[in-house]
């Protein structure tokens, strides 16, 4: 297969299949146009990660404009990694949502539903694959914008609030973004960030650039959902329909850190003089407060979905972490771990958005002794905890191993260690906490009368949890990518 | 002072853009919040069209091969025509949640998606 055009497919395919899916009637068949849209997706993403893995950096010129003048599809190992992630993610949930979906969006509305679905997906994947500052900000707003769609369709009133929060938490976050952009173009005339990391150092340490940096940090930490400006993000994964959840968790805040990462060590780090201290002295102590205020909150809160939610908080503190110690092996940790949650946050939001098909409201009070009924979705959801947690043989250890490796490396071993390792107690709490309700606690009359999920949605699940404890004995591939994305962004450093 | 009024069309902007934030963050009322993060938004567009305009410069339409003119630069403009389209789908998709905001609660006010009862 000829591997030049791939960047662009990659986006081009749910672009273009968006529209065919909005005119669709058939809720049945708009579901399985998405499917095999997003398995299309998944596909090109394998075949760009084989080419990344033989040593290629694709390079895509839209339209036949050559870079630095016209936009530029860039893949290198870090985003050919977020692009599976993504692409994964869609795909699982799509693949195991046909029944939830139908439950909480309904028929009529499904066609139109999936198509907000797509757009959301290239979207991301848009931001992925492109090498254009000004070209992310606008994939940045298709998928928000898809995303405010998808999360509003929640049945319970209150994804509405939470959606509005979002939606300008979220605008915020990408204006801010497109300051710092329009502040560097000021500075340079161009938009490509290759060119734009070659051009600034000729402009050398300006105040312009300094605020062009902090805009941009700001406005992505926003996005990603950073402590303390989390706070648009667990009411909107919580009412959002579960699904969506599952999809929007495992992605959305990840690719928005992707940028954050790509613009700070990219283009920034270089060139300004002392832009260590930023990592050092600002998103460091924001990633350590927010992984004790994450786990904390989780531990406290009763909603299962609430509860995951605030993990993922605690869990971006982690990527957040290994990456601001800026060393080759903290930035392996953080890409690994970017992985590696997505992949257990996926597998559990799944075996959440299965016992969703029988309990409407997903309090702990009300799922009691559910998962004595539903043993297998249950297991599935222990394993993926587990992974969570960063048991030994499955992925979370990897990543929680290369974390603390990278700690151990540090000037700051001893904080770091109690941190990292107190949350992990504090994951195996609030994972308790669920597994207590689930397992031991005396059945409700509701949850008497449920049985097992359907099998085919078991089965997606099932799926998900089998890749954490894959990539959990078989880490070579994420660890080849994540490897060779540290070298890549952190060349400059000895 | 000739510094600061050579410098008045980034006064215009940073101005622009805390009273847009400004009542984003203080007021309740979710059309007004969206108001505010209209002329925030619009802030930024002022910022990239003003960074192309050039003293004397025209729009950069060549005539007769004649290149001796000064021209704006047209990429900003070009840029900020893409984020406008952006912003009005923003607007409208966050005026039609108001719309669903106001049929589910029956007003648009101060609403929260609190918590404790969840």
């Amino acid at each position: 297969m000829d591997s030049v055009h791939l960047p662009a497919l990659q986006v081009v395919v749910p672009l273009l299949t968006a529209p065919i899916v909005a005119v669709l009637r058939d809720a049945r068949l708009s579901w399985l146009a998405a499917v095999v849209t997003s398995v299309m997706t998944f596909v090109v993403s394998v075949y760009i990660v084989q080419h990344v893995l033989a040593g290629a950096v694709l390079s895509y010129q839209m339209g036949g404009w050559a870079a630095p003048y016209g936009i530029e599809l860039r893949v290198d190992s870090l985003n050919a990694l977020m692009l599976l992630v993504v692409s994964g993610a869609s795909t699982l949930a799509l693949l195991a949502g046909r029944q939830s979906l139908t439950l909480q969006i309904g028929e009529e509305r499904l066609p139109l539903f999936m198509a907000a679905w797509l757009l959301a997906l290239a979207g991301l994947v848009g931001i992925l694959v492109s090498g254009d500052a000004f070209n992310i900000f606008v994939f940045m707003e298709i998928s928000s914008l898809a995303s405010y769609i998808l999360i509003s369709g929640g049945p319970d009133r209150r994804a509405l609030p939470s959606v509005f929060k979002y939606l300008i938490a979220g605008t915020l976050g990408a204006t801010f973004y497109l300051i710092g952009v329009g502040m560097v173009y000021m500075m340079t005339g161009t938009l490509n960030i290759a060119d734009m990391e070659a051009r600034l150092a000729g402009v050398g340490d300006t105040n312009v650039v300094f605020v062009a940096a902090g805009f941009i940090t700001i406005g992505l930490a926003l996005k990603a959902a950073i402590y303390p400006m989390h706070a648009w993000m667990p009411n909107a994964y919580t009412f959002a329909p579960n699904i969506v959840t599952a999809f929007i968790a495992a992605c959305s805040t990840k690719v928005a850190l992707y940028v954050l990462l790509r613009m700070d060590f990219f283009v920034f780090q270089k060139n300004l003089v002392d832009h260590e201290s930023q990592f050092t002295y600002l998103l460091m102590p924001l990633a350590l407060l927010g992984i004790v205020f994450g786990s904390v909150a989780a531990v406290f809160e009763r909603n299962i979905k609430r509860i995951l939610a605030f993990s993922s908080v605690a869990q971006i503190g982690y990527i957040l972490l290994g990456a601001s110690l800026i060393s080759v092996s903290g930035f392996t940790a953080a890409v690994l771990h970017l992985f590696n949650h997505a992949l257990a946050k996926s597998a559990l939001f799944l075996a959440v958005a299965a016992m969703g098909l029988y309990f409407a409201r997903l309090r702990l009070q009300v799922l009691r002794g559910a998962g004595r009924k539903m043993p297998w979705t249950f297991a599935a959801f222990v394993v993926a905890g587990l992974s969570l947690i960063g048991v030994p043989g499955t992925a979370g250890f990897v990543s929680k191993w290369a974390l603390i490796s990278a700690a151990l490396e540090s000037n700051l071993v001893v904080p770091l260690l109690v941190l990292i390792l107190g949350s992990s107690l504090l994951a195996i709490v609030y994972i308790g906490r669920i597994v207590e309700h689930l397992w031991f606690g005396d059945a409700t009359d509701k949850a008497v009368q449920i049985g097992e999920a359907p099998s085919w949605m078991l089965a997606m699940v099932w799926l998900a949890v089998a890749a954490n404890i894959w990539f959990g004995l078989d880490s070579s591939l994420p660890m080849a990518l994540a490897q060779q994305s540290a070298i890549d962004l952190l060349r400059q450093l000895p | 002072m000739s510094q600061i009024l050579n410098l008045s069309h980034y006064w215009v902007f940073v101005l622009l853009l805390m009273i847009g934030f400004y009542a984003v963050l203080t007021r309740t009322n979710l059309v007004k919040k969206l108001l505010g993060l209209a002329i925030f938004q619009s802030a930024v567009f002022l910022l990239f069209i003003s960074m192309g305009k050039i003293d004397g410069g025209t729009a950069p339409i060549i005539l007769n091969d004649d290149w001796s003119q000064t021209f704006s630069s047209p990429l900003p403009q070009v840029l900020i025509l893409t984020a406008i389209v952006v912003g009005i789908s923003t607007l409208a998709l966050g005026l039609a949640i108001v719309v669903r905001i106001k049929e589910a609660y029956g007003r648009i006010d101060d609403i929260d998606a609190s918590s404790s009862e969840n």
